[in-house]
């Protein structure tokens, strides 16, 4: 940090250009409390979890087809694997064209990303699980629903998770650059509005906010839940 | 008769190969309440059998019937304790044992109570709230013999139960096994590799052959009153099983090392009588 203070000083970028810290943290602290930069974390954070949340529930749903029925799994399981190689960001012209430059177009590439490859791992996980625990299951008597919610569902759970992290991630992405793109606020708009006007010192704010709120969750919230599952489902040496 | 085996075959298809044949022509008959059990190499397809009686499996050829009734698929009334332990990890030790329990809709009360009285007498009653990750491998086989028979199956198929413990552990359990079924007369059949422990548990030893796996001989156990095996007859039967599983061995040997087994097997025989006659 001093490095980057003292770098900042002396360069001869003009300092709007190349800010030093003491700057940034001033921005970063009034864009907070004046609610700038709070509010675009909350729009940002708000589409974010209702994207993740759209696609982890699709992507179970789909994931739970795919591996019910070979079929499905011939089908739409090909067509998923290949959908799930396109950036999500790809699908913005689309959805700006059925649903104009707004709300429901980031939400749509925010949930896009994420839905491949929640359908992914939830098929692989439902696949894999052991077969030790299917004879179990069936010799006590359990089959159908029962058997998928009380023995593939939580026997697929540190899968799930982990594709839960990834979709996470891939989510995290398409919405910054969406928002990036696209109109209606939120952390990745702000960025846009720093550039414009010039203030790199809000663009730097913004990237550390990005930054934390990246780590935060996945390091926190994934990491330690992934520990906790892997360790009680034996799976951890 | 109460569980009958009629000419039962097993054949396994692999993808594209013409199928594996695992059963070959399997007939037997069981008495309710009996102890039976199953000895033979690895591989005869001694869990595969266990299987086809639960109904986890389906019979290629022949028919098994239970008190007259043909078996189509799993009963709870016909319970498989695995070969691992196959305790659900993401449930509790009380969780995995009321399983079946709340499955036959029993109540959640009642089913606790039993559940704790039957893990109290494997000794585990301090771990109800424990995970499966927290406990030892003895332990966890103790669980899943406990979630087996809380179930008061009619017919308890227990596949190498003792397999993975130690001596200790295995006669402490073999005691309470033989307990529980003189207590509840639950019929059981007993897969194991330890013909010393099939002898001294049951009244019936079967022994299989291998490739495929059909019946090689029966030997029935005169117990005495007390429902022990007297050591001149176990020692003697123990003797009769060992020969009759060393000629399957040998088979298998053969087939595998070709004209590399006589020189290879003699070397080990040898060394094994040598032992024998040693330790007496
Ligand atoms: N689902 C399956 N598909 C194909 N082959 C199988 C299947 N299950 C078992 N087999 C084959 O059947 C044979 C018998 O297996 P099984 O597990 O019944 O043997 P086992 O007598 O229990 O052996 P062990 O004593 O080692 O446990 C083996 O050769 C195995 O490869
Ligand atoms: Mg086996």
């Amino acid at each position: 940090m001093v490095i980057w203070e003292v770098a900042s000083r002396l360069s001869p970028v003009p300092d709007f250009m190349f800010p030093g810290v003491l700057q940034v943290l001033e921005t970063l602290f009034t864009g907070l409390f004046s609610g700038q930069i709070t509010e675009a974390i909350f729009r940002s954070v708000g589409r974010l979890l209702i994207g993740f949340f759209i696609a982890t529930t699709l992507g179970l749903l789909l994931g739970y087809f795919i591996w019910r029925y070979k079929l499905v799994d011939d089908t739409l399981g090909f067509l998923v694997v290949a959908l799930q190689s396109i950036p999500s960001i790809v699908w913005l012209p689309l959805a700006i064209v059925w649903f104009g430059l707004g709300e429901m177009a980031i939400l749509f590439v925010v949930t896009i990303g994420a839905t491949w490859t929640m359908t992914i791992t939830t098929a692989s996980g439902f696949k894999n699980v052991p077969k030790l625990y299917r004879r179990v299951a069936r010799t006590f008597g359990s089959g159908g629903l029962h058997f998928v919610r009380t023995v593939i569902i939580p026997a697929s759970v540190p899968q799930i998770i982990s594709g839960m992290r990834l979709a996470w991630a891939f989510s995290w992405r398409a919405l910054m650059a969406g928002e990036l793109l696209g109109a209606g606020g939120g952390l990745g708009h702000l960025l846009e509005t720093g550039r414009s006007l010039g203030q790199m010192d809000l663009v730097i704010s913004v990237m550390i906010i990005i930054a934390l709120i990246g780590t935060i969750i996945d390091n926190v919230v994934f990491t330690r839940l992934d520990k906790r599952v892997q360790k009680k489902w034996g799976l951890a040496t | 008769m109460y569980l009958t085996l009629h000419g039962v075959g097993k054949s396994f298809k692999n993808n594209t190969d013409e199928p594996v044949r695992v059963l070959e022509n399997i007939d037997f008959d069981i008495k309710k309440g009996q102890f039976v059990s199953i000895v033979g190499p690895s591989g005869c397809g001694k869990s595969t059998l266990l299987y086809l009686i639960s109904g986890l499996e389906k019979v290629t050829e022949g028919e098994i019937q239970v008190a007259g009734k043909k078996v189509t698929g799993p009963n709870p009334n016909r319970i498989v304790v695995f070969q691992e332990d196959g305790l659900f990890p993401w449930a509790t030790v009380l969780d995995n044992v009321t399983y079946g329990l709340l499955l036959k809709k029993k109540p959640k009360q009642e089913a606790k109570e039993k559940a704790i009285e039957m893990l109290k007498t494997v000794h585990l009653s301090k771990y109800i709230d424990a995970y499966p990750h927290q406990l030892s491998g003895g332990m966890k086989q103790r669980v899943s013999i406990a979630r087996a028979l809380v179930m008061e199956p009619d017919i308890l198929l227990m596949d190498e139960p003792f397999a993975a413990l130690d001596e200790q552990t295995r006669m402490t359990l073999h005691n309470e096994l033989i307990d529980i079924w003189k207590k509840t007369k639950v019929t059981i059949l007993f897969v194991t590799h330890n013909i010393r422990e099939a002898v001294t548990l049951s009244e019936k030893v079967i022994v299989m052959s291998t490739r495929p796996g059909k019946l090689k001989n029966t030997f029935t156990i005169n117990k005495s009153e007390d429902g022990v095996t007297p050591d001149h007859i176990a020692f003697d039967l123990e003797q009769k099983i060992l020969s009759e599983l060393e000629e399957e061995m040998e088979k298998v040997l053969k087939e595998e090392l070709g004209d590399d087994y006589n020189f290879k097997t003699r070397s080990v025989h040898r060394d094994t009588y040598g032992d024998m006659g040693s330790g007496i």
